[in-house]
């Protein structure tokens, strides 16, 4: 009797775990974020808590200090507002030029803050939540990025919060284009397991001519990264495959291991 | 055994879950993220019955996996593999040992991982895998191991701070009272 009852509660985790698995797509998915808002307000409270310091910090800051801060902010308003207007001439002579030329016109992409609440658990994948999803008009494949570089894509989005697979993880590979004279291309893919700040940048032409220090930028390739958004730079290269072609490490722009806040862009 | 003792060990998965994908301190101090979980079903298998082995499975394995980019229903096996066999062996462990509870620890700690990343790569996933895989696998073994005795004790305290108090045999039986009586014995 006691080993028939231990057999059927087994049987019945296995089933469990059978019927899940073999779920289609959709619906693991939406049973997945269905299970994941359950720590939803966890989230707000760990959220409330992290802003209580800086709250506490900024009602203690002195006058002094704060009028330090306006002012240097100001005068960084001012600036900016001097680039915005040189940016904005110069768009309007790229549209001219565009227009003469019949070249297609570039869309400006638009972006939208997040913060970054949790990280995946798992040490094999190398994922990251947002606090963004489809009510904020989230949806899959987007890029994001920090002011230093790329980050990864959005991968899946449910009403709240949205999943987004960083550059290094199996799941997120990019066409990216090295500065240089010959303009070598070639296919992010994943790193090293314990260092996130390194990348391997293969399928180089066996022809590259690579230096540590050049410049990684995405290609525009794949059609989900816009063209030109900064990676990273390159460590060093080896030829691969009895010179088949060319393999280099990229050292990320981004700091991937302490992500606090991130930006989606919207085509 | 009671719910209360079920409901504190789901609670406590549900925190380490959530604790694991939070917390990034062990992601930069060992170079590796920590699963408490084998730890706790080390404890549920020890001290509580099947149904709480199956919740734990289940329920642990879901919320792991909601959080993660794992299949759902992936780490559901491994920890369901790791508490059924030390359930069904449990009077043959000395479980009140901090020793015995160390070594399951750190045999439950590796062995999840391990048979998560064999269900994975049956079933065709592109990990990421490399020499690093072997130092976050120890990583995780050895803070498994060493955190499985203060499971036990916390778990322990908090029972003994919230949960029903055993009743306590009073040394008195009423078949063992002497009957007296004030009637005079006949001559």
């Amino acid at each position: 009797m006691f080993k028939q009852k231990n057999y059927l509660a087994l049987g019945a985790v296995v089933f469990v775990a059978i019927v899940l698995l073999s779920l289609p797509t959709r619906a693991t998915a939406r049973l997945k974020l269905a299970v994941g808002s359950w720590f939803l307000p966890l989230f707000g409270l760990s959220g409330a808590a992290q802003q209580l310091p800086a709250d506490l910090a900024d009602s203690v800051l002195p006058r002094r200090e704060l009028l330090q801060q306006i002012d240097a902010l100001r005068r960084e308003n001012q600036q900016l507002r001097s680039q915005s207007v040189q940016s904005l001439a110069i768009t309007r002579e790229n549209d001219q030029l565009r227009t003469l030329f019949n070249w297609q016109r570039t869309v400006p992409w638009r972006l939208k803050l997040a913060k970054v609440v949790m990280r995946d658990p798992a040490n094999w994948w190398r994922t990251v939540q947002i606090d963004l999803g489809t009510r904020d008009g989230l949806r899959e494949d987007l890029p994001v990025i920090t002011d230093a570089g790329l980050v990864g894509r959005v991968s899946s989005v449910s009403l709240t919060h949205a999943q987004v697979v960083l550059v290094g993880d199996p799941n997120c590979r990019v066409s990216a284009l090295v500065e240089n004279a010959s303009r070598d291309m070639g296919v992010l893919i994943a790193g090293g397991t314990l260092d996130t700040s390194l990348v391997e940048l293969t399928y180089l032409a066996s022809s590259a001519n690579l230096k540590p220090g050049q410049t990684v930028i995405t290609s525009g390739l794949g059609e989900v990264f816009p063209k030109g958004i900064p990676i990273g730079q390159i460590v060093d290269s080896r030829s691969v495959e009895y010179g088949l072609y060319t393999d280099a490490r990229v050292k990320l722009n981004a700091n991937l291991g302490s992500l606090e806040q991130v930006w989606v862009l919207f085509p | 055994m009671n719910i209360f003792r079920t409901i504190l060990i789901l609670a406590f998965a549900f925190l380490a879950v959530f604790g694991e994908a939070t917390l990034s301190a062990p992601r930069h101090l060992l170079g590796a993220q920590v699963d408490l979980l084998p730890a706790l079903m080390v404890y549920a298998a020890l001290n509580t019955g099947l149904p709480t082995i199956a919740l734990l499975s289940v329920l642990g394995g879901l919320w792991f996996d909601a959080l993660s980019a794992n299949p759902l229903g992936i780490s559901i096996l491994p920890l369901a593999l790791i508490g059924w066999p030390l359930y069904w062996r449990r009077d043959l462990i000395l479980r009140d040992l901090p020793f015995a509870q160390f070594v399951l620890g750190a045999v439950a700690s590796a062995a999840a991982p391990a048979l998560t990343l064999l269900f994975l790569l049956s079933g065709g996933r592109e990990l990421l895998l490399g020499w690093g895989t072997l130092w976050q696998w120890i990583v995780m073994t050895a803070v498994g191991a060493v955190t499985t005795p203060f499971i036990f004790e916390l778990m322990a305290a908090c029972h003994r701070a919230l949960g029903y108090q055993e009743r306590v045999e009073p040394g008195f039986r009423i078949d063992r009272e002497i009957q007296r009586s004030r009637k005079k014995l006949r001559p």
